[in-house]
């Protein structure tokens, strides 16, 4: 394709240009509206809120909503606000992110450089898991964790959102290594490296971009899951996104909207940080896999 | 006892006979070129003898030792790959240092080595580099690098020049050579290019279908093919084939081919009927070479098999350092290689020199070579 000459491109900034520059600015204050909103009014006091003005600035600055949602709030009947909710979700999130895409790589790796009769056909299988609906295995894995003596804790949410990871890590890094040149697994077993070596010294190196994909995509489904976390927690060992529906939807005294919004902040800032921190890296990823492959 | 030596080796893919019982064996220091079109088995011969892939039946010794059931690390070979195979996320050095490092080589004994290869291989200004900051000529020797310091029994060579530009071919190609006379290492080399296999080769395999052709000397090779495949596939340009009838006149016999217009060409066979002879009669293959077939005062003086005859020449094609003349016999392309300044032109007659002494002689049912 050649270059576009300078007149054209002059040309196509007047009209066009601004055309899809205020098509743009537009969904961008559709899409932060919402969160400008939230912040705003979780720095105000109750009283601002309820003069009626959800998009004005706070007059009275105050954190006093963040606090308060962090460490004092009620939810359900303890005043603890949402820590200890906090500290349950990163319990849960990380030993599930870092085991199933660990066991994914290690699928992948099977899958593509350890070929065996009938791989496919396990390969498909555990594509298919992608596919179940979440309230399908409900009442199965309720019954497995009890069978395990872990029902009512993290460990086994933990567990839960790892196994059901699986599917989708192992098909992220079995496409990934679909396209991982076989001559250097070869050129290590003449070397006479292991399984094990080959895949920790030859392919895990190389999987960054693979990996980052995997971790965001594991840690914001396990962060923002509803359903596991109600069914199969306890009081005690509820993760974040369930503590804040039971702290909004609390049917006893005032509503503090302030309080509400601070919540759901600090219940999608961990998402949010992963994102900004590794979103690039996410982009680079799914194009690296697309282009190589 | 060779010290390579590969017996009945069969290997099926599911249905597919890939290799169809080959038996080959080499002594030590020797050179094994495995040459054949895509597809032929070559590669998956090579990959059999590094142990990459299983075999279905037969045998492989290295050394006196059966290797079948070892895994490709313990039989003492070391390989260099099409795509070279250098692990991106290590540096030169520790590419070449992988091997040692994963059988528990101490550190000193591994930079010692490393340090040796890299001087004969003149890379050792790369060795800090990563893969992927090294030109295509780069990553070969690093390639190269990392087998030599393994000081293996037997070299094996996938391709290795195969993604090199025209020039860079030729020159590793030398270096590859130089390398072997230097260190005597037996060496099993695939390629494709009958070229690289003519010019390295102690030994040449032939093979097609996952059938070996034939296993001889580059010279036997070239000079007495066995079949009409192997005639055609070695040698560039490749070997005339021309269908002929066998004729006798009297006590003599010749080599009639028509051409595409007048009369027959006809040449008489000197030395009477001695190697056709039980052929008078019937219609044979006729294969000279280019290098056969050439001007008269180009030919072979001392040669008493030099017969001349006069051809319709269509096309002319200087190279530089010969040129080749097109002419058409017995309802093929014939190309003779003549001298650069031959004088020939495009559409004339011309005297050739038809040097019979080199001539081979092949059966057109079977395409084996009778005389």
């Amino acid at each position: 394709m050649s270059a576009a000459s300078p007149e054209t491109a002059m040309k196509t900034t007047s009209w066009t240009r601004i055309l899809i520059y205020a098509v743009l600015i537009v969904f961008v204050i559709y899409y932060l509206l919402p969160l400008y909103v939230m912040l705003v009014n979780s720095l105000k006091p109750l009283d601002e809120i309820r003069q009626g003005d959800m998009l004005a600035l706070p007059q009275q600055f105050t954190i006093e909503p963040w606090l308060s949602a962090w460490s004092t709030a009620q939810i359900g009947v303890q005043p603890t606000g949402l820590r200890p909710y906090f500290l349950n979700s990163i319990i849960m999130v990380a030993p599930a992110v870092a085991a199933s895409t660990l066991l994914g790589a290690l699928n992948g790796y099977v899958l593509t450089k350890w070929r065996f009769p009938g791989d496919n056909l396990v390969f498909t299988l555990m594509l298919l898991s992608c596919f179940i609906p979440f309230q399908i295995v409900l009442i199965p894995m309720a019954k497995v964790l009890g069978l395990l003596g872990l029902a009512g804790t993290t460990w086994g949410l933990s567990l839960v959102h790892a196994v059901y990871g699986i599917g989708f890590t192992t098909l992220f890094f079995r496409n990934y290594y679909e396209a991982f040149p076989t001559e250097l697994v070869r050129a290590a077993m003449i070397d006479g490296a292991s399984f094990f070596q080959i895949f920790r010294r030859i392919l895990l190196p190389s999987s960054g971009p693979i990996i980052v994909v995997t971790v965001i995509w594991q840690f914001t489904n396990i962060w923002n899951d509803f359903l596991f976390g109600v069914s199969f927690a306890d009081s005690y060992s509820l993760p974040m996104t369930v503590a804040l529906n039971n702290l909004v939807s609390s049917s006893t005294g005032v509503k503090e909207y302030n309080v509400h919004f601070a919540g759901a902040i600090l219940a999608a800032l961990p998402t949010l940080i992963v994102y900004i921190v590794s979103g690039r890296y996410f982009v680079r990823g799914l194009m690296a896999g697309a282009v190589k492959g | 006892m060779p010290f390579l030596e590969i017996r009945n080796l069969e290997k099926r893919f599911g249905t597919v006979d890939v290799l169809k019982g080959i038996n080959l064996a080499i002594d030590e220091g020797g050179f094994l070129v495995l040459v054949g079109p895509s597809g032929c088995g070559k590669s998956t011969l090579l990959n059999t003898i590094a142990g990459l892939e299983t075999i279905t039946k037969g045998e492989i010794h290295i050394n006196g030792r059966d290797v079948k059931n070892l895994h490709p690390s313990e039989r003492d070979i070391a390989m260099v790959f099409q795509s070279y195979a250098l692990y991106p996320n290590m540096t030169v050095a520790q590419n070449i240092a992988f091997g040692m490092e994963i059988r528990g080589v101490p550190k000193e004994e591994r930079d010692k080595a490393v340090s040796e290869v890299s001087e004969i291989l003149q890379i050792k200004h790369l060795l800090s580099r990563k893969p992927s900051q090294l030109s295509g000529g780069q990553r070969q020797r690093v390639a190269m690098g990392r087998a030599l310091v393994r000081r293996p029994l037997v070299f094996l060579f996938d391709e290795p020049l195969s993604n090199l530009d025209a020039k860079l071919r030729v020159d590793m190609r030398t270096e590859i050579k130089r390398l072997h006379q230097s260190m005597k290492t037996t060496i099993v080399y695939v390629t494709h290019d009958q070229i690289e296999a003519m010019t390295l080769a102690t030994r040449i395999a032939v093979l097609k279908d996952g059938l070996l052709q034939q296993f001889g000397t580059p010279a036997e090779i070239y000079n007495s093919p066995a079949n009409m495949f192997v005639a055609d596939f070695m040698g560039s340009p490749a070997m005339n084939l021309i269908p002929v009838s066998v004729e006798k006149s009297g006590n003599d016999l010749r080599l009639s081919m028509p051409q595409r217009s007048g009369s027959p060409l006809t040449l008489a066979l000197p030395g009477g009927a001695g190697r056709i002879a039980k052929h008078a009669g019937r219609n044979v293959i006729f294969g000279i070479r280019p290098e056969a077939l050439t001007d008269p005062d180009g030919a072979d003086r001392n040669s008493p098999g030099v017969v001349t005859s006069e051809c319709q020449i269509e096309v002319v094609e200087p190279a530089g350092s010969d040129t080749f003349a097109i002419t058409h016999l017995g309802g093929k392309e014939v190309v003779a290689r003549l001298r650069a300044d031959a004088k020939v032109s495009p559409g004339k007659k011309a005297m050739l020199a038809f040097n019979l002494d080199k001539a081979v002689f092949f059966d057109p049912g079977t395409e084996q070579r009778i005389v």
